[in-house]
């Protein structure tokens, strides 16, 4: 027997030049307040939360192996218990978004009870039921104005300028403290477990890896990170309806940026939702023949540019800005 | 009461062939069809276009459109599905959750929003009177007739045929089934093709019995889901008492409230996921 040794390598060849140019752009993005427009903000806001929400789809599709079309269901909650304590128990809402993300990511864990009895494409169908029963339980709720929704009273006497700076701020927050969540919890042990589990469910669960707890673990995190995107957009808007609040549409374009940036890796999202911001801003207009185009190039892309346009751009360039990956090197 | 469980039964037909391609296209390629509610709306508008578009008579309209349906399937699984077909669900989910949204849209542009129906001739408002107050309609007992004909069909189509054979070969086994000749590409495509007469079929009798708009195919996908789970995996029989169960539910709730109509429905699969996850009368084939 011959041992080979072997040293693990992580990080690419730009990982500390990424590391130095993002800092300083998120350093200039903190003072847009103080030289940008408002409507920069606004733009900023929603961007943020398409991107959270589309980051929190991939971390469950991309690495826990879960396909699901009704995260929508706890981007309402969140959005639904942030406006719930901000009119009726006087909580700030700034405060209220962190408390309802937590909320979203407790209702998870019952919801997964029913959900994970469902695998595959059936598991995507059953979470959408499960989106569908929010939807319509919060609509026959006539304190939160029932389907034609309501409007978030408590930012009234606040200022509109410093409304907007202060959301546009929280949601850069969000925005950083959900990458680095997402990459620290990927970096440690059990980011290596759930890749295992993506590879190979049974061959990891027979090396010891808790399966279930794991993609529990994910689901968790993922409605987590959906309430807190639903909690800040709805902030932004002021106002709610079941309807936007639990709109399939809030997956479908997750699944948009995701594939069309690269399943599986942080920068996909990242990819995706700046290409899906520039497609809105000066496509929109073009309405139902926009949206027949984004339903077009998932399905090309899926078919026949599997990794997406950062997965080719790392395997051409070996592109990393979020090493993940360990390579083993034969120490020679 | 007794009014509100036939009700149900009724509307159980129309589910029951909502969820018989679904049945099909997963027990023969593990596929889940997202799109399965478009295809629906797709195939009435195509009934209906038939009919305004291009003047044809209602009956040929009809005729043509479940022809067009085979060889739309049979082409979309071949040169699209089977791509996507594998272990990892995500391609066939993204493929045909896309379609989903292209169909919308495109029957928006084409359509408009306006909720549409197939002219029947008065047939749909046709009935016997049971009792003074309740009145049985044709359409709704039509439509049963067709749904107990198409599962009986297609169970029997499973069993006693070659093709059945063959579905089930590769259902059990791809690799083992390829070996012994059969070419699975052609099988799954044939297996979409004989859907999507089931799906247009659905599509023209929801269209007679009611309105279709092109925003109606989720909630038709989310309903034929449900049958098939509720009734358990396997058995086409399984999928129309699913079917009949979710239609029975939801009457329970119409009447309860009509707000809460399809919120009873979606519950009561809930339940039967939580308390019977393999479904109430499953059957895998051996």
């Amino acid at each position: 027997m011959q041992n080979t040794q072997v040293i693990v390598e992580r990080g690419g060849r730009h990982g500390g030049a990424a590391l130095v140019a993002g800092g300083a752009l998120i350093a200039i993005a903190a003072s847009l307040p103080f030289w940008g427009e408002s409507s920069w903000m606004r733009e900023f806001v929603q961007i943020a939360c398409y991107f959270i929400f589309a980051m929190m789809w991939n971390l469950m599709a991309g690495y826990g192996g879960m396909v699901s079309i009704g995260q929508q269901a706890f981007f309402g909650i969140g959005g639904y218990v942030m406006l719930a304590l901000g009119n009726f128990a006087d909580i700030n809402p700034f405060v209220a978004i962190p408390i309802g993300a937590l909320v979203a990511g407790l209702v998870a864990l019952p919801v997964s009870y029913v959900a994970f009895r469902l695998q595959g494409g059936y598991f995507a169908i059953g979470t959408w039921v499960i989106s569908e029963v929010f939807r319509l339980s919060i609509s026959n709720i006539s304190a939160v104005g029932g389907g034609s929704g309501t409007t978030l009273t408590a930012l009234r006497g606040i200022e509109k300028a410093t409304r907007e700076s202060v959301t546009y701020w929280m949601a850069l927050v969000c925005v950083v403290a959900s990458v680095a969540l997402v990459y620290l919890f990927l970096r440690s042990k059990r980011g290596l477990a759930l890749l295992a589990i993506r590879d190979n469910e049974v061959a990891a669960e027979s090396q010891g890896i808790p399966v279930r707890r794991m993609k529990l673990a994910v689901y968790a995190v993922a409605a987590f990170g959906a309430g807190l995107a639903g909690a800040l957009y709805f902030v932004g808007n002021l106002r709610i309806s079941p309807d936007a609040a639990f709109s399939v549409n809030w997956t479908a374009f997750a699944i948009f940026m995701v594939v069309i940036g690269g399943l599986g890796r942080i920068e996909g999202p990242l990819v995706g939702a700046i290409l899906f911001w520039a497609l809105n801003k000066f496509l929109s207009d073009y309405g139902t023949w926009y949206l027949l185009g984004l339903g077009m190039l998932a399905i090309l892309v899926t078919i026949f540019f599997k990794q997406g346009l950062w997965g080719y751009a790392q395997s051409r360039w070996g592109w990393t800005l979020f090493p993940t990956q360990r390579r083993l090197i034969e120490n020679t | 009461m007794i009014e509100t469980i036939v009700q149900g039964l009724l509307l159980g037909g129309l589910y029951t062939l909502f969820a018989l391609g679904q049945s099909l296209m997963f027990g023969v390629m593990r596929l889940t069809n997202t799109a399965q509610g478009d295809f629906i709306v797709l195939g009435a508008f195509a009934a209906i276009a038939g009919i305004s578009v291009l003047g044809l008579p209602v009956g040929w309209a009809l005729a043509a459109v479940l022809p067009a349906a085979f060889g739309f399937g049979y082409l979309l699984q071949r040169y699209v599905l089977n791509g996507t077909l594998g272990r990892d669900p995500l391609p066939s989910l993204v493929v045909t959750f896309g379609l989903s949204i292209v169909i919308q849209n495109l029957l928006l542009e084409l359509f408009s929003a306006d909720p549409r129906s197939i002219e029947t001739g008065g047939l749909a408002s046709e009935g016997f009177a049971v009792t003074d107050s309740f009145s049985l309609g044709v359409l709704p007992l039509m439509i049963l007739t067709v749904a107990i004909a198409a599962t009986a069909s297609l169970q029997w189509l499973f069993t006693r045929t070659a093709i059945g054979r063959s579905f089930r070969a590769v259902s059990d086994d791809r690799e083992i089934a390829e070996l012994m000749g059969l070419q699975s590409a052609k099988v799954y495509a044939l297996a979409t093709a004989i859907a999507f007469v089931l799906i247009s079929i659905a599509g023209i009798l929801q269209g007679m019995r009611t309105t279709v708009s092109p925003a109606d195919g989720p909630l038709l996908l989310l309903f034929a889901f449900e049958a098939v789970i509720i009734g358990g995996m396997g058995s086409f029989w399984g999928t129309l008492s699913g079917a009949m169960i979710l239609g029975v539910a939801q009457q329970i709730g119409f009447r309860a409230d009509p707000g809460w109509g399809i919120w009873f429905g979606h519950l009561v699969f809930l339940v039967v996921l939580v308390v019977r996850p393999q479904g109430l009368f499953p059957k895998t084939r051996g």
